[in-house]
């Protein structure tokens, strides 16, 4: 049973896994905070391996909760509780005895609004890579371009690597940000709403990225925007107020939900 | 809607015009202040560089003139009675802030990453904060008071017993120093850089910390790498404001280290090269000393006028070179221009 050795930083592969990418089994999560006392109830999911899920549901249901839960984000809120277990490949992620910074190794976060550090575009990639242990030049250099180029940037910046990235627009930023979670070779990519804060040319490049990069990696995606999450996501879940009420592929959750919730939610009933 | 609209319209304009006129002039007066000061001291000073004096008598034209004051300013001369050299008091006095620097960024950056990103906000922050801010009003005097009996006796003579017990009754660290004037600054300007490095880090958007944590980051990692090169524009203000404050000191650093005369430079080419138990020579020590006790007669206010030109030029350098330093870190850093 590979767990925790497995969480040290992995090596470097190339663009082929050399292991599949995991699945995520929740199993009864959940969570209260001091200002939300029921912010997750009881959530049950089986995330399939390889493929794109979409959580949606209105503001507030715990969406963006659900997914920091994953990374163990949720730990930098004050006076925050949950119970439950997150299994990806037999870890249980929300166990007091996870590694957590080897679990972010492991599982990457895609912020709302993009933010990279005020450094240079080849700093804020080398940062993941850096902070594992990794300080040749040679071999930073390499996880670098790859990272650039997997996030579809490196045509466009490969020739200013040192210029401050705060010079880069919202979409460049987005990908770059992107690019600095792919850098450290992660099994699970969460996205936190990556395209909300972008116009929507920069949200069809990230959509496409999203398309490649699945094959690489699972991932998970929160968005309030349904027409996203039936562009880009295999399989959907759709919550509301802390709980899931609804998982299934997208297909069906878009074309034909069983839950009356569901259907009022995608029919635009209440947003 | 005539009459009453028409007097609140002009009533509150004149108030607003007031406004106008009461702000500039109470900056027209401080400017004209600022320009009196340094009217006196460069009308002053200038005419005392440009004029012949004992000691320093010219044929020569007013570049020689001025060239025979600055050596006589700068190295003394044995024909004129009380006459003092300031280079030995220039050299003391930017050693002594370097010192000063070197001890307070570190201590008070660790302050302030303690309260802002490790401690949790309770009584005991709140406590520590009202501490600091209080320790901003306590007077220069007593700090050097406390340098003298905790530093100086206390430590010095610590150190003496332990390090240099052979030398005794002779103080070598028991008695005042260039340490422990040193110290004695950082002391004092400690709350400046604390409440300086605070806000810097305050204003760091929680984005950025997230970011650094969701690649695996440890918290330390995290403020090492990104959050204290972020914020190093506004600690280097911190030590700005430190350094500013500390260049006025006088009164406390004449109990714990400054003399009106020392024989030798704390630093020279003799090992350990800096003499940190040494007493040292400092500018404004020597204007305070030059005002009560020079040779008097024509030139003394001259004299005196032309070290605090010294003086002000010494701290203006300063300034100028950390100045520089933070310009260069805000343009690597860019964050937002109110940093």
């Amino acid at each position: 049973m590979e767990t925790i050795d497995s969480l040290i930083f992995p090596p470097l592969a190339s663009m082929q896994r050399d292991r599949p990418a995991p699945a995520i089994h929740v199993n009864g999560v959940s969570l209260s905070y001091p200002q939300q006392p029921e912010a997750l109830s009881d959530i049950a999911l089986k995330i399939p391996a390889g493929e794109v899920t979409a959580i949606i549901g209105p503001s507030g249901c715990g969406k963006s909760t659900l997914l920091r839960c994953f990374n163990r984000m949720n730990d930098t809120i004050e006076g925050v509780a949950y119970t439950g277990e997150i299994l990806i490949d037999e870890l249980n992620v929300l166990a007091p005895t996870t590694d957590v910074t080897s679990l972010r190794r492991r599982v990457g976060m895609v912020f709302q609004r993009p933010n990279p550090f005020p450094k240079s575009i080849f700093d804020n990639i080398a940062y993941g890579p850096r902070v594992g242990g990794i300080r040749r030049k040679r071999d930073l250099d390499e996880i670098v371009e790859r990272a650039l180029k997997s996030a579809a940037l490196w045509d466009e910046v490969k020739d200013r690597l040192l210029d401050n990235a705060m010079s880069l627009s919202l979409g460049q930023q987005q990908r770059l940000v992107i690019a600095r979670a792919i850098a450290v070779e992660p099994d699970v990519l969460l996205l936190d709403e990556p395209a909300s804060s972008l116009d929507p040319i920069s949200t069809l490049k990230i959509e496409e990225l999203i398309y490649e990069l699945k094959h690489f990696y699972t991932i998970v995606i929160v968005t309030h925007n349904m027409q996203q999450a039936a562009r880009v996501s295999d399989r959907t879940a759709f919550m509301n107020a802390g709980r899931v009420v609804e998982f299934d592929t997208t297909d069906q959750i878009f074309t034909n939900p069983t839950q009356p919730a569901t259907e009022d939610y995608i029919t635009g009933r209440y947003g | 809607m005539t009459d009453s609209s028409d007097k609140q319209v002009s009533w509150s304009s004149l108030r607003s015009t007031a406004m106008i006129w009461l702000t500039a002039s109470m900056v027209t007066f401080s400017l004209l202040m600022l320009a009196g000061l340094a009217g006196i001291l460069l009308w002053s000073g200038g005419n005392w560089l440009f004029d012949s004096h004992a000691g320093a008598a010219h044929s020569g034209g007013y570049l020689d003139q001025l060239q025979a004051n600055l050596t006589l300013l700068l190295y003394g001369s044995p024909n004129v009675t009380g006459s003092a050299a300031m280079l030995p008091a220039i050299v003391g006095t930017v050693l002594m802030i370097f010192l000063m620097t070197i001890v307070v960024a570190p201590l008070g950056v660790v302050v302030a990453i303690y309260l802002r990103e490790y401690a949790r906000e309770s009584w005991y922050t709140e406590l520590l904060r009202i501490s600091i801010q209080n320790l901003a009003g306590v007077p220069s005097i007593i700090y050097g008071v406390f340098g003298l009996g905790f530093f100086v006796y206390v430590l010095g003579g610590q150190m003496d017993s332990w390090l240099f017990a052979e030398d005794l009754p002779k103080p070598t660290f028991g008695t005042p120093g260039l340490l422990w004037a040193s110290l004695t600054l950082a002391m004092l300007t400690l709350p400046v850089v604390i409440v300086s490095a605070e806000e810097g880090f305050a204003r760091l958007p929680d984005s950025l910390r997230e970011g650094s944590l969701a690649l695996g980051a440890t918290r330390a990692e995290t403020i090492i790498h990104v959050l204290l090169p972020a914020a190093s524009p506004s600690i280097l203000t911190g030590v700005i404001l430190a350094i500013a404050r500390a260049a006025g000191e006088v009164a406390p650093l004449m109990l714990v280290g400054v003399v009106k005369y020392a024989p030798t430079l704390p630093v020279n080419l003799q090992a350990p090269f800096i003499h940190l138990e040494q007493k040292f020579m400092h500018l404004g020590f020597l204007v305070y000393d030059l005002t009560l006790h020079a040779h008097p007669g024509e030139g003394r206010l001259g004299l005196v006028a032309a070290t605090s030109l010294l003086l002000v030029m010494v701290v203006l350098g300063l300034n100028l070179l950390a100045n520089s330093l933070r310009q260069r870190l805000r343009g690597r850093y860019q964050q937002s221009a109110s940093l």
